[in-house]
């Protein structure tokens, strides 16, 4: 069923011009949006602001967390060992090294990655579901090593953000809430432009039968690796961004499987294998919150329901359900033909010089 | 003589791939049927839709009167329906006497149990303890028939048992074949080898792209007719 | 000679351990299907215990009635839920399993609060046994034999019964199996049942053993993991044997300092699995 087809939408052939392409009408939502998140600090009050980029972050974390499971085929409940290290590892740089504390965040990432790298070389050895459970034993031990530790990193009463001590309030918060703009357009753009590209291509392979790609030449094995680095990088950087919010950070907190639990809830909402879906999931997940967050274990028991729910009768999520209903899309990651070729014959397209790669 | 299997105008998909086009056949009580065909005719999309392994979107089929379409393949073992499929498929982590047990895992009586199935393949007997899939592909094919033998089917389906194996075993096979047949059960075979299915057939179907191409009784075939019917020349 | 009896304990602690991880790994090996919610389910196990006892039963008799329930409870959660994603890929078992754990753990917080609380089996629970100066636990031992006899009837059922044979061809290849007349569904229903009724019995000797809370679960699912990669997979005695290491390491450790008792177990186990991914005394399939 097409858009034009639906009443509502009758006339969206009309509204969006007929050259138009995905791609363009993409570069126009995404600046509209970006202006308009930029003007926030002009009108908003601090709570807004925060209130975003808990938003932002939450978004960014289900979209590394997607990237992981729904593009590269690997679920992972452990991806809160890069939300424990960046954070640590942001304060790390910033306190005690001294480094510029806005380009600490980005620079935690790359720890992340650093620990990324072993991990991976020993959770790969593992398969489906007990590579979910190696990856959460590999966040206990960096929970346990820092809990014990009685030094530098404190141990479970934790340590807190000196650094942004020198700035003034408000100059803090623009920063923090930009740094956040930075970080959620980077997280989508980090999966649009990878799975628009022959990485991609082979990861979307790989997912669908591993044997079968290896057949063709793909380095599975690498690729897996390169998302698996990648999405560390970019829930490390994140994970800077949270503490970079909240100043105060503890293992238990730090590294609490919650963060997981949160990542696959507003993925599964909202629809995994796509980047419009955790938008809407993070959504879904925040207006719920807001209904929730008095009800203790309730909430909890609702997540899990609403999970386990989901994936009986609704496992291509709310974007899924829109996707396949509207025949909507924002993001175009699909790989497609170009207009004149669907009906094209064979003399007309060797006329035309044969296929060409999208755009 | 009574119909034991009507098949009437399946049609099956593999996803969006239509596999088979409105086939439909029938098989008497006591006969032996071969299908021929090139692969990817859909030969074997046939018989696995018979023993219940698929189901087809369209169409109907009738065991014994009963309809079919639709029961799973475990159901329909228990009413007498029993495959050797094509690969073997014998279970690596049971040994060969618990292969041949599983097959009777129903208990369904009749004339073979373990040591008719024995006296029919020495072999099997000697390699007992044996792993499954510790044999040559010869002996698992004789594996795999007298596993299929062991739920005492009214109906056997054989899908492709002289596949890789030297002309001498798939012409020991093909005696087994005839004496399960003397006994009084129905065979439906699938054979590359288009002159053994000939002559071991009482009727013949040739599948062609998905579509019965050829229906006959073996004698009142011509070569060239067969040929054109494989091929599709 | 007090290394001699935290070697002890570890080993027996390793039967516990056995029979977290033989549970867990039945059913990857039946139906490649790891349960996020195992541990959970251990935890739930002894909470039901509590409840049982408050009919004034010994803790081990509440066993009768756990054990069918937790069956029960197994075959419902397989055919009910876990059977309709069959096929559908390795997701959705994987989130729904993790859904039930977040959902067990909180329904019992809401049922029983985040208190500790203890299955008290009376002076089973500080009885102990002197061999000249090494000390052993009884009810510790008494664990570690029920280990050793819930493993082997695990190997004579496989081996020596119908459904056992009907397990493992199930295991080989489903569609096969039914076309000898198995409803593989039916099996991974019974299977999971199998599963948790081996929890049941993990969960009341955890509970006799150790305080327990709401949120032990999933510890409780890392060890069973532990067990299994250490001993290695398709193994049952391997997982006997990964259980006792892993119990070695674990009290070792925390001689060593008390901190360390979950640590040296994750250290043990990422070791092995660097070394030897396939784990100590691997049979078969790859994790």
């Amino acid at each position: 069923m097409l858009a034009s087809q639906v009443p509502m939408f009758k006339h969206i052939n009309s509204l969006t011009p007929p050259s138009l392409s995905p791609e363009r009408r993409l570069a126009i939502v995404a600046a509209f949006v970006l202006i308009s998140a930029l003007t926030v600090p002009l009108w908003a009050g601090s709570g807004t602001m925060r209130t975003l980029v808990e938003f932002i972050y939450l978004l960014a974390l289900a979209q590394m967390w997607n990237l992981l499971a729904g593009y590269a085929g690997m679920v992972s409940i452990g991806q809160q060992a890069w939300i424990g290290l960046g954070g640590y590892a942001m304060i790390v740089l910033a306190d005690d090294l001294g480094i510029n504390v806005f380009v600490a965040v980005f620079l935690a990432g790359l720890v992340a990655v650093l620990f990324a790298l072993p991990t991976a070389v020993l959770v790969f050895r593992l398969r489906a579901g007990y590579f979910a459970i190696g990856t959460w034993v590999i966040a206990e031990v960096f929970r346990l090593l820092i809990a014990s530790s009685t030094t530098w990193l404190q141990g479970e009463s934790g340590r807190t953000l000196a650094a942004l001590g020198e700035i003034a309030r408000s100059t803090r918060e623009i920063w923090t809430y930009l740094i956040a703009i930075i970080i959620g357009f980077g997280s989508i753009a980090l999966v649009y432009y990878l799975m628009r590209s022959k990485p991609g291509l082979g990861l979307t392979a790989t997912r669908d039968s591993e044997g079968a790609a290896a057949s063709v030449g793909i380095d599975t094995y690498r690729l897996k690796l390169m998302v698996f680095l990648l999405c560390a990088f970019g829930t490390g950087v994140i994970g800077a961004l949270i503490y970079l919010t909240v100043l105060n950070i503890r293992p238990s907190a730090a590294f609490s499987v919650q963060w997981t639990a949160f990542m696959i809830f507003i993925v599964v909402i909202g629809g995994i294998g796509t980047i419009e879906g955790p938008i809407i999931g993070a959504v879904i997940f925040f207006i719920i919150r807001e209904y929730l967050s008095n009800f203790g274990e309730w909430s909890f028991i609702f997540l899990g329901v609403t999970a386990v729910v989901m994936m009986l009768f609704m496992p291509q999520g709310v974007w899924g359900l829109l996707h396949r209903r509207f025949d909507l899309e924002l993001f175009p990651v699909r790989r497609r033909l170009p207009a004149h070729l669907l009906t094209a014959t064979p003399a007309a397209l060797e006329q035309s010089g044969g296929i060409k790669e999208p755009a | 003589m009574t119909k034991v299997l009507t098949v009437e105008n399946i049609e099956v998909f593999y996803g969006e791939f239509q596999a088979l086009f409105g086939v439909s056949l029938e098989v008497e009580q006591g006969e032996t049927v071969t299908i021929i065909g090139a692969n990817g005719a859909g030969k074997t999309t046939l018989l696995r839709s018979i023993c219940g392994a698929l189901t087809p979107a369209r169409g109907q089929i009738t065991y014994r009167g009963q309809a079919i379409l639709g029961q799973p393949a475990y159901a329909l073992n228990r009413k007498g329906i029993a495959m050797v499929p094509e690969g073997r498929k014998i279970f690596p982590s049971l040994s060969v006497e618990e292969n041949l047990k599983i097959g009777a895992y129903n208990n369904q009586q009749g004339i073979w149990d373990l040591s008719k199935v024995y006296d029919l393949f020495p072999i099997l007997k000697e390699r007992a303890k044996y792993g499954g899939t510790d044999m040559s592909g010869g002996q698992q094919q004789m594996l795999a028939i007298a596993r299929a033998l062991m739920s005492n089917p009214n109906l056997i389906l054989m899908d492709e048992i002289s596949l890789g194996l030297a002309p001498i075993i798939v012409k020991a096979l093909y005696e087994v074949v005839e004496r399960i047949s003397q006994a009084g059960t129905t065979v439906i075979l699938v054979e590359q080898d288009v002159s053994r299915g000939l002559n071991s057939a009482d009727h013949v179907y040739c599948l062609l792209e998905g579509k019965v191409s050829l229906a006959g009784k073996p004698n009142e075939i011509s070569p060239e007719q067969v040929s054109r019917a494989y091929f599709g020349v | 000679m007090q290394l001699v009896n935290t070697i002890v304990q570890g080993i027996l602690l390793g039967g516990l351990y056995a029979l977290f991880g033989t549970g867990l790994s039945l059913i990857f090996g039946v139906m490649r299907l790891v349960n996020l919610a195992h541990g959970d389910f251990i935890v739930l196990a002894a909470y039901l215990s509590l409840m049982a006892m408050a009919f004034g039963l010994h803790p081990l008799l509440t066993l009768l009635i756990v054990i069918p329930i937790m069956f029960i409870l197994g075959v419902v959660l397989q055919r009910g839920i876990l059977n309709k994603v069959l096929g559908e890929g390795l997701m959705p078992p994987l989130v729904i399993t993790f859904g039930l754990s977040i959902l067990v753990q909180n329904v019992l917080q809401l049922g029983f609060s985040a208190d500790s609380q203890d299955l008290d089996a009376g002076a089973l629970e500080t009885a102990s046994m002197k061999f000249s100066e090494v000390t052993i636990g009884t009810f510790p031992l008494i664990t570690f034999i029920t280990a050793v006899v819930i493993l082997v009837a695990l190997q004579l059922f496989f081996n020596r019964t119908k459904l056992g044979q009907a397990f493992r061809a199930t295991s080989d290849d489903p569609g096969t199996a039914e076309l000898m007349g198995i409803n593989s569904r039916q099996i991974y229903g019974w299977a999971m049942g199998l599963s948790l009724a081996i929890v049941a019995i993990a969960g009341v000797l955890l509970g006799i053993r150790t305080n327990f809370s709401p949120t032990i679960g999933p510890a409780r699912l890392i060890f069973a993991f532990e067990a299994v990669i250490i001993g290695g997979l398709g193994s049952i005695w391997g997982t006997l044997a990964g259980g006792v290491i892993l119990g070695l390491a674990q009290t070792i450790g925390a001689a060593l300092d008390p901190t360390w008792f979950q640590l040296a177990g994750h250290i043990v186990t990422l070791i092995v699995l660097a070394v030897k991914p396939s784990g100590l005394f691997a049979r078969t399939r790859d994790a």
